[in-house]
């Protein structure tokens, strides 16, 4: 299977698709159908059509299918919007990027047209900073060597440049030929493998000769790629449209789920089991009924003889009518509320990150829910915890060190004075700082110089030379071979030449650049690196003691280190080494291997010069972040590609671990399997040990060890996850991160994982939630992300405020619109034991669809902006959010009380209208529109009961749909054609009517507020006193108490997860079920305790205290 | 120092230009977007769970009072007369009597009337055990039918009652209205007739909207099974006032409906006689038939379920107050008691 491409050839376009790019799901006219297949692949959809079908039997509907059609329709209609209006956005993107200018050459002629018009074969131009249109196979460039750079991160999130090469055969060829090229390409049908390409090209005279010449991914440019540091380069189109690389393998991400989804799922499911029952037993009772009673009521009629269906007729009646049971309201009130979350998010303002000016942004507008269940986080150390922003702060030059006083080197006035007296040793430093690198310095029109460097280190190097006078000035030519490097030092000008560039690869972890002094002559090899990577190619005459200690002293205060050396290399030396480099560079079979075997030949004996020290400042406010997080019972682990003792240092300045004595880091570590096994085994005993104390421990693990392991002892590192509340991973690669997310998962732990670069990518795919911190190195984390903050510091924010208020306002949400659809349920079932069990309804088709849809949807639609406890009370007392982990709002337990409680409600209002509205009143349309006035009217008054705060929103929402409810059912009693022409009217004249509602609400809510009222003045859950703290503006007082109640819940918690991670079900326990003596306890010495230890929060808090009164 | 121009080179453009986007998506404040609208948030604080339990309490016992003094002034005169209308010698076979079309059905009642009774008096039919809300009977009637002339095919839903053997449309048809009650009483008091105003038991908007005046009973009562009452195919069902009362179809199994107004009073002690033409077949699934005359009041016909419902809640309301206040008085909460320590300490 092969494709042919000619090259600049107009006559055979057909053959493939155009360069339309359609990221789109639908189209006009398969919307419909292909929406509708979508939404039928939902277990709830199918039970609703199913239901809705049934309902067309009119024989066994109990109701008008409207009532259940209506709502099915609005639905389907609500989501098949969103679906739309999503692809319309699709479409405009698509439309955007489709009609984008590009440079394309037609009939030997530059042209201007959309990149949605070109065709395979044709001859794309791009300039630098262009994005490429589709994929290309590169022809040309500006740069003699044919070389260009592009940036990748959109296909594969690495942010640092690549290079591309032309193939051997086009090298040369100047741009006037270039226009009018022909030839063949031959290469494989697409695919979605961004890392190969095999294909031939074979130009056709008079271009050079027709040899075959073969092609990689190396001479390609894939769509969606940027040209970078390149004037302009030019390609022939060989895939187009969605069969670029990117397009086959642009793919829908898997809807992530909540914790709270799955149990929803799970009640649901529960419910829908109990409703079967219910339809079985009731089923079986009717026909029972109907066999010997019925058959006495001459007026029912009965046949003796009934279709073969005639068993199947009362059971399925009662399916239709308890299928109310499960709410079809509650999947939109859902979507609905989970994208109000998702808005807060986008608006908040405290979110904002004023100095990059980006808002925080819910790209998933579903998992708002999870953030407040998150129970561990992982995160990425540089760009995440830190700013990413480097700063030359110290360096040893020659065992002497500077900035150690001062804490900033460019302040010391020791090398101040080194420079301007020209000490040799310095002004070598400072030259490899300035000329080792691939910075590229630009010069603005008004002179001042700027740096393009692909690595934050370089920038900051070269900026701090140019702050010890020994500015980059200029690289002359972007010739790779003869770079001229200008230098302006105190004023004079030096000039280098470039000879080779010995490039920075992963596994050297060194750079080294071969230059040639003008002035002089003399050729210096430069090289700077990771320490491990440069002192074994030092010099043996010389002591590096110093340096090592220097590389040890800086790791310690969370400084990045470098070393810089230097050798001289003789003319002939270099020149036989050069020609070895020239042959290697143009090696076609491993290539890296073979330019690193000749860069090693070159760098030995090194001058070790010395060392230099890059701070990356931690981000504003993420000690306290992570402070309140672990206090709210977050777990934390940090996964870092960075060294062991750097990240170390991080871990301990951003309160991620204690120092000794308080905490304990505990390393895992070993070259071989038997080592690292023997060291995790250690690592887990004294985990295990120390369980009970009171001691702080986490584990260190790098990445090699961390391969072993995850390998070959799976098991016991997990235990080993489960036990520590604390990780530091070093030296990590992406799929490690990944991995690691995994395995948290696979204990039934919810994870978030937070990082900001493309390294982060796939762990921020893996967790649960990935929050992306839209920082220095790109978007790609942001873009792949969950959610996307500005600073690590939002994070509290996020989870603390938004993902708690939406985890209580779903759980209330979720459990009420079960709880009202079961009330309504309830009711019928017990009229239908009074109407000879047949499966009358004892509403009428309109209240039943309205009640679903509007007088009980509305109102509770409000609790969006319900709040149980102010922001600032969250964030002072973080520890209240065990409450959403442990999910005490939304269980099995909790979920009883709802259906307990609609079935009392329903009792209540039942018997107290058939009571009142007894003997001559018991006229069916009236007695139905009490119960159902008598169900509007608890409902409002539980929603108030449950809601915590009232804007005027909420009681707007509550009071007047209370007051719609009346006022539609006036205008519906007014229409004389309905059912229930005149009922309304007649009802509200009557006194016993009103008299009746006020029974109901006073029977049905008395016992709820009477057992609220006890709960919360004698058994208060957490969430209770600080609610009393916040009203009574007394906070420290009730935290003695706040503490030791959480602490109890922790231990449950705690002792569970040792135990059983995989079975937490027993966390689920009520909230108010803390035994009595743990409440008694409470009041004891454990607060003692907390006065004690925490004097100072004390005095600040009471400080506070004091102000606010 | 030129430091934010260069450095992040790695992904310039798409930074800046969604930077620039972003830019002008700045949140704009309000208190709505940052949830920060005012708010109250109530407490369950002792005082106000404890007076809304008193208030509760100190407002149901009086209109419980009321409700059942109403009750209790209303005179209700209720007599079962389905078993002690069969003769004799046919309480045997209860149904082979009611079936027997031959058989006299005329039955003597006297009654004494408790109290004075003062008019108008209601006088209705009840029944008991009978199932009007059954499912098969209650779907079984055609409702426009009954409204317009026009829809008189319309009898789709009334099966297994819609069409005669032949195929001709029973107006009305359904179940209901074939099984139309067809008792009837005559009352006389000291050998003077009583008269019962039948006019005007039916609600205005049924006759006015739900039933057509220019629809008139056809093919009624006419097959093989005879259900219930017959009615006068000259009369349009708009003034047929009896089936509509019937029609009107009662949501429990035991109810009664208005057969009519007696407009005198009644004096205490009075005897009444009442003539009854025990027609209607409730034997067959043991229903009772009774007759029942009430005077009315303001919350309707005797019923004292209402005002000791009211009593009762309101005497629990005015307890659980106390209880609660007694609880609040003699064991404090902890949560009250960890404020008041609070307190202490703080002086």
């Amino acid at each position: 299977m092969k494709r042919i491409v000619y090259i600049n050839d107009e006559s055979c376009q057909d053959l493939y698709c155009d360069n339309r790019v359609s990221n789109r799901k639908y189209t006009l006219l398969n919307f419909l159908p292909k929406n509708l297949w979508e939404q039928f692949r939902r277990f709830m959809n199918q039970y609703f059509l199913l239901i809705a079908c049934l309902q067309l039997w009119s024989l066994i509907t109990p109701v008008n299918p409207a009532s259940t059609w209506g709502p099915l329709i609005i639905i389907f209609a609500v989501s098949a919007t969103k679906e739309a209006w999503d692809d319309y956005n699709r479409y405009l993107s698509d439309k955007q990027a489709n009609e984008k200018e590009v440079w394309v050459v037609k009939n030997g002629v530059r042209k201007h047209i959309q990149a949605q018009d070109i065709c395979v074969g044709n001859v794309v131009w791009l300039r630098e900073n262009d994005e490429v249109p589709c994929d290309l196979v590169l022809i040309g460039t500006s740069e003699p060597q044919g070389t260009c750079y592009v940036e990748t991160a959109a296909l594969d999130g690495e942010t640092d440049l690549k290079t591309r090469v032309i193939p051997p055969t086009c090298v040369g060829l100047d741009s006037e030929q270039l226009h009018r090229i022909k030839g063949v390409i031959e290469c494989p049908n697409p695919d979605k493998d961004i890392r190969r390409f095999v294909a031939n090209m074979r130009l056709f005279p008079p271009f050079i000769d027709n040899d075959i010449c073969p092609l990689t991914i190396n001479n390609t440019l894939l769509q969606s790629c940027y040209l970078r540091n390149t004037e302009w380069a030019c390609g022939v189109a060989v895939y187009t449209g969605n069969e670029t690389k990117l397009g086959m393998s642009r793919g829908i991400p898997e809807p992530k789920l909540t914790a709270m989804d799955a149990m929803i799922d799970k009640l649901t499911g529960a419910i829908f089991l109990f409703q079967i029952v219910v339809v079985v037993v009731l089923g079986f009772a009717g026909n029972v009924w109907k066999d010997t009673e019925a058959r006495k009521q001459w007026y029912v009629k009965y046949p003796e003889e009934g279709p073969w269906y005639e068993l199947l007729v009362i059971p399925l009646r009662f399916e239709l009518l308890c299928s109310i049971m499960i709410p079809i309201s509650i999947k939109v009130s859902l979507d609905l509320m989970k994208s109000l979350y998702a808005k807060f998010i986008d608006w908040d303002e405290d979110m904002f990150d004023a100095e990059t000016k980006t808002p925080a942004h819910a790209a998933n507008t579903a998992i708002s829910e999870d953030l407040g269940q998150v129970e561990y986080i992982l995160t990425d150390k540089t760009g995440t915890l830190t700013e990413n922003r480097m700063i030359f702060k110290r360096c040893c030059i020659n065992g002497i060190f500077f900035g150690n006083e001062s804490g900033d080197a460019l302040e010391d006035v020791e090398l101040l004075n080194a420079v301007a007296n020209n000490i040799p040793h310095v002004i070598r430093f400072l030259t490899v700082m300035t000329l080792c690198n691939t910075v590229i310095p630009i010069k603005s029109k008004s002179g001042a110089i700027s740096y393009k460097a692909q690595s934050q280190d370089e920038d900051a190097l070269v900026k701090a030379a140019a702050q010890l006078h020994m500015v980059l000035i200029g690289k002359n030519g972007n010739i790779i071979v003869e770079v001229f490097a200008e230098i302006n030092f105190n004023g004079s000008i030096l000039q280098y030449e470039v000879l080779d560039i010995l490039e920075f690869t992963s596994d050297r972890k060194r750079m080294s650049m071969v230059v040639k002094d003008c002035q002089t002559g003399k050729i210096f090899l430069l090289s700077k690196g990771a320490d491990e990577a440069i002192f074994p190619c030092s010099n043996s005459g010389q002591q590096i003691r110093t340096f090592m200690d220097a590389v040890e002293q800086y790791a310690q205060l969370g400084l990045r280190t470098l070393c810089l050396g230097w050798r001289e290399l003789k003319e002939d030396e270099y020149i036989e080494w050069s020609h070895m480099f020239k042959e290697a560079s143009s090696t076609l079979v491993d290539r890296e291997w073979r330019l690193a075997e000749v860069c090693q030949r070159l760098e030995h004996d090194l001058e070790i010069l010395g060392v230099t020290a890059i701070e990356d400042r931690l981000q504003d406010g993420v000690p306290e972040t992570i402070e309140i997080l672990r206090k709210a019972g977050i777990n934390f682990w940090m996964l870092t590609g960075d060294k062991q003792s750097t990240a170390i240092q991080i871990a301990l300045l951003c309160n991620f671990i204690s120092s000794e004595p308080k905490g304990q880091l505990l390393f895992i570590n070993g070259k071989t399997e038997d080592e690292v096994a023997r060291s995790l085994e250690r690592v887990l005993l004294t985990m295990r040990i120390t369980t009970s104390e009171p001691k702080e421990l986490a584990f260190v693990v790098d990445g090699w060890a961390l391969e072993i392991i995850l390998k070959q002892y799976k098991e016991a590192f997990t235990e080993l996850a489960i036990l520590s509340r604390t990780a530091i991973c070093c030296r990590v690669t992406p799929s490690q991160k990944a991995q690691l997310v995994e395995l948290l998962k696979s204990c039934d732990y919810r994870t978030l994982a937070i990082g900001d670069g493309g390294n982060d990518v796939r762990m921020i795919q893996q967790a649960d939630i990935g929050v992306g911190i839209s920082g220095r190195e790109g978007l790609q984390a942001a873009r792949a992300a969950d959610y996307s903050i500005g600073k690590f510091r939002f994070l509290k924010r996020l989870i603390l405020v938004h993902g708690r208020y939406s985890y209580n306002r779903t759980a209330f949400l979720s459990q009420y619109s079960f709880y009202k659809s079961l009330l309504i349920c309830f009711i019928q079932i017990i009229f239908s034991f009074l109407s000879g069990i047949s499966g009358t309804s004892l509403f009428n088709s309109v209240s039943l669809m309205a009640y679903n849809v509007f007088y009980t949807s509305i109102p509770v639609l409000t609790v969006v902006l319900d709040k149980d406890l102010s922001e600032r009370t969250v964030m002072q007392h973080p520890q209240i959010l065990i409450y959403c982990q442990a999910g005490r709002l939304l269980n099995p337990s909790t979920f009883a009380g709802w259906f307990g409680r609609s079935v009392y409600h329903a009792i209540v209002v039942f018997l107290i209208t058939i009571h009142a509205y007894a003997d001559e009143k018991s006229e069916m349309e009236e007695l139905s529109m009490v119960a159902l006035s008598g169900c509007i009217w608890l409902q409002a008054f539980v929603v108030t009961l449950e809601m915590n705060s009232f804007t005027i929103l909420q009681i707007l929402a509550i009071w007047g749909n209370f007051v719609a409810f009346y006022v539609i059912n006036f205008i519906v009693s007014s229409i004389p054609s309905a059912g229930m022409y005149t009922i309304m009217f007649r009802l509200c004249t009557q006194p016993s009517y009103w008299i009746t509602m006020v029974l109901i609400v006073a029977l049905g809510m008395g016992p709820v507020l009477a057992l609220r009222y006890f709960r919360y003045t004698y058994r208060p859950s957490a969430i209770n006193i600080l609610q009393q703290a916040e009203r009574s503006r007394g906070p420290i007082y009730s935290l003695g108490m706040l503490e030791s109640q959480l602490k109890s819940v922790e231990k449950d918690v705690a002792s569970l997860s040792i135990n059983q991670p995989k079975s937490r079900s027993s966390v689920y326990e009520p909230l108010l079920s803390d035994s009595p003596t743990a409440t008694r306890r409470s009041i004891g010495p454990s607060a003692f305790d907390f006065f004690q230890s925490m004097p100072s929060r004390i005095s600040s808090s009471y400080m506070r205290n004091c102000k606010d009164n | 120092m030129n430091s934010k121009a260069g450095s992040t080179f790695g992904s310039d453009g798409a930074t800046d230009s969604s930077a620039a986007r972003r830019n002008s998506k700045k949140p704009k404040y309000s208190k709505f977007t940052q949830q920060e609208l005012p708010a109250c948030k109530p407490l369950l604080t002792p005082g106000i769970v404890i007076s809304t339990f008193a208030l509760i309490g100190i407002i149901f016992i009086p209109i419980g009072l009321a409700s059942l003094s109403a009750s209790e002034h209303v005179v209700e005169l209720v007599d079962r007369y389905d078993a002690d209308c069969v003769p004799q010698h046919l309480r045997d076979d209860k149904l082979a009597f009611i079936q027997n079309s031959q058989t006299n059905k005329t039955c003597t009642r006297r009654l004494i009337v408790p109290k004075q009774m003062s008019s108008p008096i209601q006088v209705y039919y009840q029944l008991d055990n009978f199932y009007q809300n059954h499912r098969r009977y209650v779907k079984s009637r055609s409702d426009k039918q009954l409204k317009s002339k026009s829809s008189e095919r319309e009898t789709k839903t009334c099966e297994p009652e819609g069409t005669t053997g032949d195929g001709l449309a029973i107006v009305p048809c359904g179940l209901i209205a074939w099984s139309l009650f067809n008792d009837t009483y005559s009352f006389s008091a000291n050998s003077k007739s009583l008269q019962v105003n039948k006019k005007d038991i039916a609600w205005q908007s049924d006759k006015k909207h739900k039933f057509g005046s220019d629809v008139y009973p056809k093919n009624f009562q006419s097959g093989g099974l005879i259900g219930g009452a017959s009615l006068n195919a000259s009369i349009p069902l708009s003034e047929q006032e009896d089936l509509i009362v019937w029609m009107r179809t009662a949501a429990l199994p035991t109810f009664r409906k208005l057969y009519g107004r007696i407009e005198v009073d009644l004096e205490a002690n009075e005897e009444i006689t009442v003539v009854i033409q025990n027609n209607y077949n409730t034997y067959s699934f043991g229903g009772k038939k009774k007759l029942v005359l009430s005077t009315t009041s303001w919350i309707g016909g005797k019923n004292n379920f209402l005002g000791v419902a009211y009593l009762t809640v309101g005497g629990l309301c005015l307890f659980l107050a106390m209880g609660f206040i007694l609880l609040y008085v003699f064991k404090p909460s902890n949560l009250i008691s960890w404020l008041y320590c609070g307190l202490s300490l703080r002086l």
